[in-house]
């Protein structure tokens, strides 16, 4: 995992993810930006953009998310690249555009257009947001053929996955999570980009994998932390990209561990979690000495209580716990 | 009507042409489907070509447009390919989306058919978006979002309008009010006289049409199309129209309770747009019975050649089901 560039600065994910944007909205003018209030940047990543490119192209939208989610697949399919910055709990007023229109219009049309769009959703959760902002939908997408989805656990990932996000053709998932957003973490001044579908494995160990996604990645990294002090060596895997999946990273890994946990922020059941975990029941049981552990949040809907809240996530403890769960 | 006279009398031509096209292609489909030949859900366009056909010739080729699930007409009159639309009915490798969309998605980009959806209103955002990449891109095409009155009680109808006027953008929003969602009439659905009224709301003009008048249609969107391009921003148009049949093909049989009366079918009938624009061309001259009796011929003779293409056609090999996913394909099982 550590990245030796010569000249690299400690940014936070949402300072990665405004230069990737910038960055390519110099290098490509058919990109531009479709939200709610992102000229005056409230949320962060898209702060400063509209001074250097104009509002034409970082647009306000009025609240009207299934219009401008639906109008990014209109854009792209005449030759724009839009980006589109939301979050995942305003993502389901826009399911109609999302699902019906740029999930199966390249499909369903016979491959005659491409439709590059990075929709990037924010998950808010663990702030006593309640169960309207606390979504974690990224299973669903995943779930739906036709979407690329995209999930940075740091800044440097954030960056050089969110560029490689803006050149793709194909509509993208971009989930950026509120837990890690102001994490910082080393990014090089000079460019680079993160292919999709290649796993990085954030710390080595021989015992134990655990594959994590997103704001899961930092506390599994504690938990591994932890348990090394009791002899443990834990190996965190990072898919980085749940669509395309690096099936080969995550199975050779529990080739060598011979043991798996995986962690995941959304809800247990058909998680991405679920979906690694029958990856693995299915083409890596001969590697596996003990049952599988599938960590997900419980499936209630986010209490507003913080007493409440701080119950149904993966933690570092619950994860450390599911680890020595397959050693016993 | 004032346009009769500076019109083109090879536009006025081609507008029957293409109506014409339309009736046979669609009478063509009814007999198809009855045989078993074309499968799955297909709904007719027959008693409503002038609002297509009006629409479509107040564009470019190079103009977009979105249809929606009643839409074979659409393609046909924006000059898209027939024998690939029909080949596409049939569900054949060689149609317009290879078999992989039917009758409900049909789409041509060679020609700005920018395709069509079967979840109505939801190709409405799609139309805006072209307008969209026209403004950003500094060119003057216009889109063409057509919809019914049903989809114009559809959150997307509503929330486009509000963001094309917002933005001034180039497009057209253009309602076929037939009357009637699958059973459900306007009257009862929609809380305006007409759906044209609506556009008051969001400060765009708002035009109710006789749909089966193509002069008028054309006359009406021409001008919207001006505007568009003009930078003036979108216009909402109504054609009001009626469709012979029902909702879909076959429909008739499971429908329990008449929701329109034989009466009132034929009284549209009456006023068909194709018996219209045929007397107009013949009383202005315009063309002979001979002359129109050939059309009809040629366009008879296209659309049995566009259905023996596509029942020569071959089936989707199995090999071609993954592709078309992705631009840049990933492993799929």
């Amino acid at each position: 995992m550590v990245q030796t560039q010569v000249q690299a600065r400690p940014i936070t994910m949402t300072q990665a993810l405004n230069e990737a944007m910038r960055e390519e909205m110099r290098r490509d003018e058919r990109v531009f930006i479709l939200g709610e209030d992102i000229q005056s940047g409230v949320y962060g990543a898209s702060g400063g953009l509209a001074a250097e490119f104009g509002k034409e192209r970082v647009r306000d939208c009025p609240l009207s998310e299934n219009a401008f989610f639906g109008a990014a697949v209109g854009a792209a399919a005449v030759g724009m690249r839009p980006i589109v910055e939301s979050a995942f709990c305003f993502a389901w007023v826009a399911m109609d555009s999302l699902v019906s229109q740029a999930a199966k219009m390249r499909y369903m049309f016979g491959g005659q257009v491409n439709l590059p769009i990075v929709y990037r959703l924010s998950l808010y959760y663990g702030g006593s947001m309640a169960a309207h902002h606390s979504d974690r939908a990224h299973p669903i997408f995943m779930h739906i053929p036709g979407f690329k989805v995209v999930f940075a656990s740091n800044a440097y990932d954030a960056k050089g996955l969110l560029k490689t996000a803006i050149r793709e053709d194909d509509p993208v998932i971009f989930c950026e999570d509120r837990t890690v957003l102001g994490a910082r973490a080393d990014v090089p001044e000079e460019e680079y980009l993160i292919p999709f579908g290649v796993a990085d494995i954030k710390r080595e160990g021989s015992d134990v994998t655990v594959v994590a996604i997103g704001g899961m990645v930092p506390r599994a990294l504690q938990a591994a932390e932890q348990l090394d002090e009791e002899g443990i060596a834990v190996e965190v895997v990072d898919p980085r990209t749940l669509v395309p999946l690096d099936k080969q990273t995550i199975l050779a890994s529990v080739a060598k561990t011979g043991r798996l946990v995986t962690v995941d922020m959304a809800h247990k059941t058909c998680s991405a979690a679920s979906e690694i975990a029958a990856l693995v029941a299915m083409e890596g049981f001969w590697s596996l000495q003990a049952p599988i552990q599938r960590l997900g949040t419980a499936n209630v809907h986010i209490p507003f209580s913080p007493a409440l809240e701080s119950l149904v996530y993966p933690t570092a403890e619950t994860i450390a716990k599911a680890v020595k769960a397959t050693l016993e | 009507m004032a346009a009769v006279q500076t019109l083109e009398k090879r536009v006025m031509l081609e507008m029957l042409r293409r109506m014409l096209l339309i009736r046979r292609f669609e009478e063509q489909v009814v007999r198809l489907v009855e045989r078993g030949e074309i499968v799955g859900a297909a709904h007719s366009y027959i008693g409503e070509e002038a609002v297509a056909v009006g629409a479509c010739l107040a564009l470019r080729e190079d103009d977009y447009m979105t249809g929606n699930h009643r839409s074979h007409g659409h393609p046909i009159a924006k000059g898209g390919q027939v024998k690939k639309a029909m080949a596409e009915l049939f569900g054949k490798r060689t149609g317009l989306c290879k078999g992989k969309g039917g009758s409900m998605h049909l789409a041509d980009f060679s020609v700005g058919i920018l395709g069509e959806s079967g979840i109505l209103g939801s190709s409405i955002p799609t139309a805006v978006g072209a307008a969209l990449g026209s403004k950003l891109q500094g060119n003057d095409r216009v889109a063409v979002a057509f919809f019914g009155d049903g989809a114009s009680n559809e959150g997307a109808f509503h929330e486009s309008i509000n963001l094309a006027a917002i933005w001034k953008l180039p497009v057209i929003f253009l309602c076929e009010n037939n009357q009637y969602a699958v059973t459900s009439s306007f009257k009862v659905m929609v809380s305006t006289e007409n759906i044209s009224d609506r556009a008051t709301a969001y400060n765009i003009p708002g035009v109710l049409v006789d749909g089966q008048d193509v002069m008028a249609m054309y006359e009406v969107v021409s001008h919207a199309v001006a505007r568009a391009r003009a930078g003036q921003g979108p216009s909402l148009v109504e054609g009001r129209t009626y469709r012979y049949f029902d909702h879909s093909l076959g429909l008739g049989r499971i429908v329990r309770a008449p929701y329109r009366t034989e009466e009132e079918l034929e009284q549209w009938k009456q006023r068909d747009p194709i018996t219209i624009h045929t007397e107009l061309l013949l009383s202005q001259g315009i063309a002979t019975q001979a002359e129109i009796d050939q059309m009809e011929a040629q366009e008879t003779q296209e659309i049995e050649d566009a259905v023996e293409f596509a029942r020569q056609s071959p089936y989707p090999d199995p090999s071609e089901l993954f592709e078309d996913m992705f631009a840049n394909p990933i492993p799929l099982e």
